[in-house]
């Protein structure tokens, strides 16, 4: 009977060729990093991170127009608190909000209809980030406005999708094994979702949970996969079946696709990716705080690696401010800003371990 | 930012809740999932994404049966 030991020593004695393997998900990178996962198998299989941080991939351009609203008059900009310390071209939020700039955070977006309810005269500006998880909330939180006849409310959507993500890492990034897909965004768009980037690309789709077991099975599967890949076929594999269906949860594509349209969008790191973003529908445009054309990005120093570290051609130690220049306290590129970007992850934990 | 936590409905008057996480008690949408009093649901920036099908021990024993499988 398969168990955790055995899957542990096989991949510690793995003796193939080198394998990158990518995590989508920065929640997996966390994971990996907390349970000491690479320490366990061996040092030939690399777990990359990928662009799984929706915050680290939103562009400066963003940020600044986030600034504007939290500066204007009878205006409170509203984020999740991850977006705080982003810097933009004149600033963060956090530094906004310091010099009086009207900024509040939310635990949810759906909180946000009771506090226009409460103060007609003042609009409140979501700053809508996340990847197809977080769409649900911002679509429901639409749905409650337009039923209750709420009209101070606007949603300045920087929402991104996986899946032409993935495509675009595929197209230009050929050393890639396999991936590990995140599992609360599958959670809405389903293990069938990645069916076509299998069909053209052929490699291992593991959608994984997080718990340590769940992220050494998946990397399990993917090299068993891998190795047997002369006999046949890669496949899609749903190692999270407690959460996650064949077909997503159904209910939560429709509202995405009741409110939204995709367009194309600007990556930071990646560049543009045609159709990858989630836009309001011209019906709600009375909600949209002007999301489209948010592509300028900052100049980051030459050194920053960012763009590198989003597709997982460098680590985040591979980068010469790593830790020097570049730190949580003052970070440079947005993969030190955020609680998921994977040059904060590793800083975090390497310091843990010292 | 994608991470969803799971927690206990406790009370449901359709589509809102109130889930248990931990002893915290939290104010959930549950209009996107079909769920009932004592679920455990994934919940994401106030929104309930999905019904928890089994606990924990039972859902890693399933885990281990399906790569046993695949293998
Ligand atoms: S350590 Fe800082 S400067 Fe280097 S890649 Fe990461 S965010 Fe950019």
């Amino acid at each position: 009977m398969m168990n955790i030991e055995r899957m542990i020593q096989e991949l510690k004695e793995y003796e193939g060729p080198e394998l990158k393997i990518m995590e989508v998900c920065g929640t997996h990178t966390a994971s990996i990093f907390k349970s000491g996962i690479r320490s366990l198998i061996s040092p030939k299989l690399r777990l990359i991170s990928g662009p799984g941080c929706p915050v680290c991939v939103t562009p400066s351009s963003y940020i600044d127009r986030c600034i504007d609203y939290a500066m204007k008059d009878h205006h409170v900009l509203v984020t999740f608190g991850d977006m705080m310390k982003v810097p933009g071209m004149h600033g963060s939020l956090s530094q906004i909000k310091g010099d009086g700039g009207s900024v509040e955070l939310m635990y949810s977006p759906l909180e946000v209809t009771e506090k226009a309810r409460q103060n007609p005269d003042i609009t409140y500006v979501i700053a809508g980030v996340g990847f197809e998880t977080t769409a649900p909330s911002y679509a429901l939180t639409i749905e409650e406005a337009v039923r209750e006849g709420i009209r101070n409310i606007r949603i300045l959507t920087a929402l991104k999708t996986v899946i032409p993500a993935l495509e675009w890492i595929c197209e230009n990034e050929d050393g890639i094994g396999g991936f590990l897909c995140p599992g609360h965004v599958s959670v809405i768009i389903g293990s069938a979702a990645y069916g076509e980037l299998l069909h053209k690309y052929n490699k291992p789709f593991v959608v994984a949970g997080f718990e340590p077991e769940h992220i050494l099975a998946a990397i399990y599967d993917i090299v068993r996969q891998l190795r047997n890949i002369k006999q046949q076929d890669s496949s899609v594999h749903n190692l999270y079946k407690n959460a996650v269906r064949t077909e997503g949860n159904q209910k939560a594509q429709k509202i995405i696709n009741h409110y939204f349209e995709h367009g194309d969008t600007m990556w930071r790191g990646l560049g543009m990716i045609p159709d990858s973003g989630l836009y309001l529908k011209r019906e709600y445009a009375d909600y949209d705080g002007g999301s489209k054309g948010l592509d300028q990005d900052v100049q980051l120093p030459r050194t920053c690696r960012c763009s590198d570290v989003i597709i997982g051609r460098a680590n985040p130690d591979e980068c010469k401010m790593f830790g020097k220049t570049c730190n949580p306290m003052s970070p440079y590129g947005p993969c030190m800003v955020s609680s998921e970007g994977a040059c904060g992850i590793w800083y975090r934990n390497i310091k843990k371990g010292e | 930012m994608c991470i969803a936590i799971p927690g206990k409905i406790v009370s449901l008057d359709y589509p809102k809740a109130k889930a248990d996480f931990n002893g915290n008690l939290v104010d959930v949408n549950v209009g996107l999932v079909d769920t009932k009093l004592g679920d455990y649901v994934l919940v994401h920036a106030g929104c309930a994404i999905e019904v928890m099908a089994k606990d924990k021990a039972m859902e890693l024993i399933e885990l281990f049966q399906e790569l046993e499988d695949i293998t």
